[in-house]
């Protein structure tokens, strides 16, 4: 058996957030593993999610401050104040 | 390239976003001892800091706000429609956990009190600002989210179920425009255009960094679920980032 046939591409791309958050069976793991290193187009699919990941965390590189402390602070006060 | 560091690293996740520095480094365990339990000492600076805020320490209030408040518009500007409506949800948020100091039990994190407020107000917002979602969940022919059928081959093949039409690596693409300000922008949309849990899911796992866990407790949702909802919107977000660096690359 090949594992092409043991483990579809259809199958595998299903399985990806699952192992990328480490979450899938012992058993399940490395027949994905295996696939995945025959399957340059799997290998792809999974890097580009990899990918997709990564460059969503950059959308916390916009840190523009708020200027909303003055107006918390001052109900802060009011409620807590001594 | 290579999966984040920390995506799956609940201690790590806590440490960056999850309290004030003052509170961090206090107490007997060190941040960095590598025995301490996970979430133990969390608990302790917890109860530090809400026993602070109900005594009305502005500097710890000041820390609090100044920590939490950048990943709180991020979030709250996923779901509406202007930057100036999500800073008055975040506004809105603080203003309620002054109120409802008082009532915190501590069955949650403070951060997860906090930002449960935060995303029961911004949803609001957004539910009442914008009608029309995009995206449906899954489509009727997909294989997994935004990957339709059609990409694989027929089960009549010799290899059923393989790629028919394969992704293309996104390593050709030059690094300025897959980093560039198009593609977070585009991001920042595909996100916005999920249906709201999705949306939340993805923001706080991969954007903001949280582990599953913390997310779970957020959302009050069970593990099961909270993994759907992240593959969904994934998936989703990859297949517009593909249609979108189709043709970019160089060879």
């Amino acid at each position: 058996m090949t594992s092409y046939e043991d483990l579809p591409c259809a199958e595998a791309v299903t399985m990806v957030t699952e192992y990328l958050d480490g979450t899938l069976a012992t058993e399940e793991r490395a027949v994905l593993e295996r696939h995945l290193v025959i399957c340059e187009f799997c290998a792809t699919y999974v890097d580009q999610l990899r990918e997709t990941i990564r460059l969503a965390g950059t959308l916390r590189e916009e840190d523009v401050p708020v200027p909303l402390m003055d107006v918390v602070l001052e109900a802060f006060r009011e409620a807590r104040g001594t | 390239m290579g999966r984040r560091a920390g995506l799956n690293d609940r201690a790590g996740c806590a440490r960056s976003t999850s309290l004030p520095s003052r509170f961090r480094h206090r107490g007997p365990i060190g941040p960095r001892d590598p025995d301490r339990e996970v979430g133990q000492n969390d608990d302790v600076d917890d109860q530090q800091l809400v026993a602070a805020l109900r005594a009305g320490d502005e500097s710890a209030f000041r820390d609090v706000v100044t920590g939490y408040q950048a990943s709180m518009l991020r979030l709250a500007s996923f779901h509406t429609s202007t930057r100036a409506v999500a800073e008055e949800v975040v506004q809105e948020t603080w203003l309620a956990v002054i109120k409802g100091l008082d009532n915190f039990e501590g069955r949650s994190s403070f951060k997860t009190w906090v930002f449960a407020i935060l995303a029961n107000r911004a949803r609001s917002r957004g539910t009442r600002e914008r009608r029309s979602v995009p995206f449906s969940s899954l489509e009727a022919d997909e294989v997994t989210p935004g990957v339709p059928g059609a990409r694989f081959r027929p089960p009549s093949d010799r290899w059923p179920g393989h790629w028919s039409d394969p992704p293309t690596p996104w390593s050709d693409v030059p690094a300025d425009r897959l980093e560039g300000e198009e593609t977070r922008a585009l991001i920042f949309d595909a996100l916005r255009s999920l249906p709201p849990q999705q949306r939340e899911v993805m923001a706080l796992r991969d954007v903001e960094g949280w582990s599953a866990e913390e997310v779970c407790s957020l959302l009050q949702i069970s593990d099961g679920n909270q993994r759907v909802l992240l593959h969904r919107a994934r998936g989703k977000v990859r297949s517009v980032l593909e249609q979108s660096l189709k043709g970019a690359e160089v060879s």
